[in-house]
């Protein structure tokens, strides 16, 4: 099983190779990574690629679905806010 | 020869995909994974592969069999990352389909497109899950979630869980989460003893020939008894609590009806809960292309798997909520027919079992109207916008407004990054008599793309060109 590390907003998180974004980041303790524009957060919900709360912004692509995405070496994740309207 | 399209790389996809082969077709399969086996056989990626995989699943090695036949096969392509993102419509004959190959989401993916004799839509299905108060806060998840995070990753959701909702799928997913070392402190189903015994008991010799799934369920309670995990039928999560996570869910009592019994709630202390209340099919696809549906949202089919598109077939969940063995058996019959042979006699007989167990699943565990009650007006139902069941209904009475699309826009409920896939049957539920007859899950683009990746595929593909 070999590690990588990619970035979350800035700071190192260690993963596996083959991991899911997501799954990096609730393997490092966080459950929510995104707010609504209500400002509720929003992590890990339905896990299959339909419900879209968990994107991320990934090398500067927004709207990345965090649980579809296999996380790799050097990736720079950012957190994302809604556009409060 | 005819050329055979199948998009869906699981149990249905790959039984129709090689069902296609052995009658003669070519064929190639679309998965938009990055390897076969779809949600029923999630497992690791290659780069961190368990020896011990075939623990985590029933019917493994059929699942080795099957990829192993149709990657080795030179007349089968197999397309992983495949997103398909829209069909044409054509007059007598299957859609021309545009897919996406490349990582989920991302920016510079390859189109390819197909311009098929026969489809096959093996899409699956897709998790509804009942709005509740607080059903927005992370550590809220789907069971389907909890499960794809333990076997397709060894992650769990959290350490002490609840499952609930409705179906015997809540005991697949504690089977995952204890093995991941998740603690599970119990079982919520809302179907009550009475509805279950008579979902199930009712003509047992009916269900002899699929005994194996007895085997199953078995299994799993003995994964309840070994863990001491409590299995509560006729009750429901109707709460979760905390601010910026879940620490605690309500367990009510409920009537037959769903209704929950005023004075029975219970508070749990959690830090995640894992939802599930039924199945519905992923249909965007075949609504795109033109697809009549059944009153319950599933995909009409005539006895060899022949929607009402010419040329265009489909098998598995989209036919209506059944699990493997009838995905299976229906994946077989509909790639012989879009092959163009006759089905065989043993795929008909066993498709004729397993819907019996359909049949049954649905009468026992079905969702029960009742569930309205446990949504008030501060309650969340569009979870990408922020919709609530009061913003929902008051928009609904001030307008006056019997249209789906207009209390859309008014509300914006499903129009947020899902489009409505999360939300959709709650909305129409929670509208029932307000709103027009219509259904959410009409999307033109089946899948997200990029406005780049939209703007390029018009430069290369004049539409004036297509056949
Ligand atoms: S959790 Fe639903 S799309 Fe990722």
């Amino acid at each position: 099983m070999s590690k990588i590390r990619i970035e979350v907003d800035g700071r190192p998180v260690e993963a596996v190779a083959g991991q899911s974004i997501a799954a990096a980041l609730l393997a490092a303790g966080r459950t929510s990574w995104r707010r609504t524009r209500a400002g509720r957060p929003r992590g890990v919900f339905c896990g299959i690629g339909t419900c879209f709360d968990c994107v991320v912004t990934v090398n500067d692509l927004r709207d990345v679905r965090a649980c579809q995405r296999r996380a790799a070496d050097g990736d720079r994740v950012e957190t994302q806010e809604d556009d409060r309207a | 020869m005819p050329d055979v399209l199948v998009i869906g790389g699981g149990p249905a996809g790959m039984a129709a995909a090689r069902a296609a082969r052995e009658s003669g077709a070519t064929v190639t399969l679309l998965e938009s994974g990055d390897d076969l086996g779809g949600q029923y056989w999630r497992h690791l990626p290659a780069q961190r592969s368990d020896p011990d995989e075939g623990k985590w699943h029933h019917g493994w090695q059929r699942f080795l069999d099957l990829r192993a036949a149709l990657v080795a096969d030179p007349g089968c392509e197999v397309v992983t990352t495949a997103h398909v993102w829209s069909v044409d419509r054509r007059d007598g004959r299957p859609p021309l389909v545009h897919a996406l190959v490349g990582p989920p989401d991302g920016g510079d993916r390859t189109p390819r497109t197909f311009d098929p004799d026969a489809l096959v839509l093996a899409t699956g299905a897709q998790e509804r899950t009942l709005p509740f108060p607080g059903w927005d806060l992370p550590g809220v998840f789907t069971a389907g979630a909890a499960q794809a995070l333990a076997k397709g990753e060894r992650v769990a959701v959290g350490r002490r869980v609840l499952v609930a909702g409705a179906g015997p799928f809540l005991l697949t997913a504690v089977a995952s989460l204890v093995r991941v070392g998740a603690q599970v402190v119990g079982v919520v189903e809302a179907a009550d003893a009475k509805r279950l015994a008579k979902g199930w008991a009712t003509k047992p010799w009916r269900l002899a020939k699929a005994s194996h799934k007895a085997t199953e369920l078995v299994g799993y309670l003995r994964v309840l008894a070994a863990n001491r995990v409590p299995y509560r039928t006729g009750s429901a999560v109707v709460a979760a609590h905390g601010t910026d996570r879940v620490e605690a869910v309500t367990v009510a009592r409920l009537t037959p009806d769903w209704s929950p019994v005023p004075g029975t709630e219970r508070r749990i202390e959690v830090d995640a809960v894992c939802v599930s209340h039924a199945f519905v099919p992923r249909t965007e696809l075949a609504i795109s292309t033109g697809c009549a549906l059944t009153e319950d949202g599933s995909v009409q089919v005539d006895d060899r798997q022949r929607t009402t598109v010419p040329g265009v077939l489909t098998a598995g969940e989209l036919t209506g909520i059944g699990g493997v063995d009838l995905a299976l058996a229906e994946g077989r019959i509909a790639g012989a027919v879009a092959a163009g042979a006759e089905p065989d006699a043993r795929d008909v007989k066993r498709r004729a079992v397993f819907r019996e167990f359909a049949t049954r699943l649905a009468a026992a565990h079905g969702v029960r109207p009742g569930w309205r009650s446990w949504v008030d007006d501060d309650t969340v139902v569009c979870r990408c916008e922020d919709v609530t069941a009061g913003a929902l209904r008051s928009a609904a009475e001030l307008t006056c407004s019997k249209g789906l699309r207009s209390l859309k826009l008014t509300t914006r409920a499903g129009l947020g990054l899902c489009q409505g896939r999360t939300c959709g049957r709650a909305v129409e539920d929670l509208l029932t008599g307000v709103l027009d007859p219509g259904r959410t899950a009409n999307r033109p683009i089946a899948a997200p793309l990029r406005l780049g990746e939209l703007a390029e595929h018009g430069r290369t593909c004049n539409r004036e060109d297509v056949p």
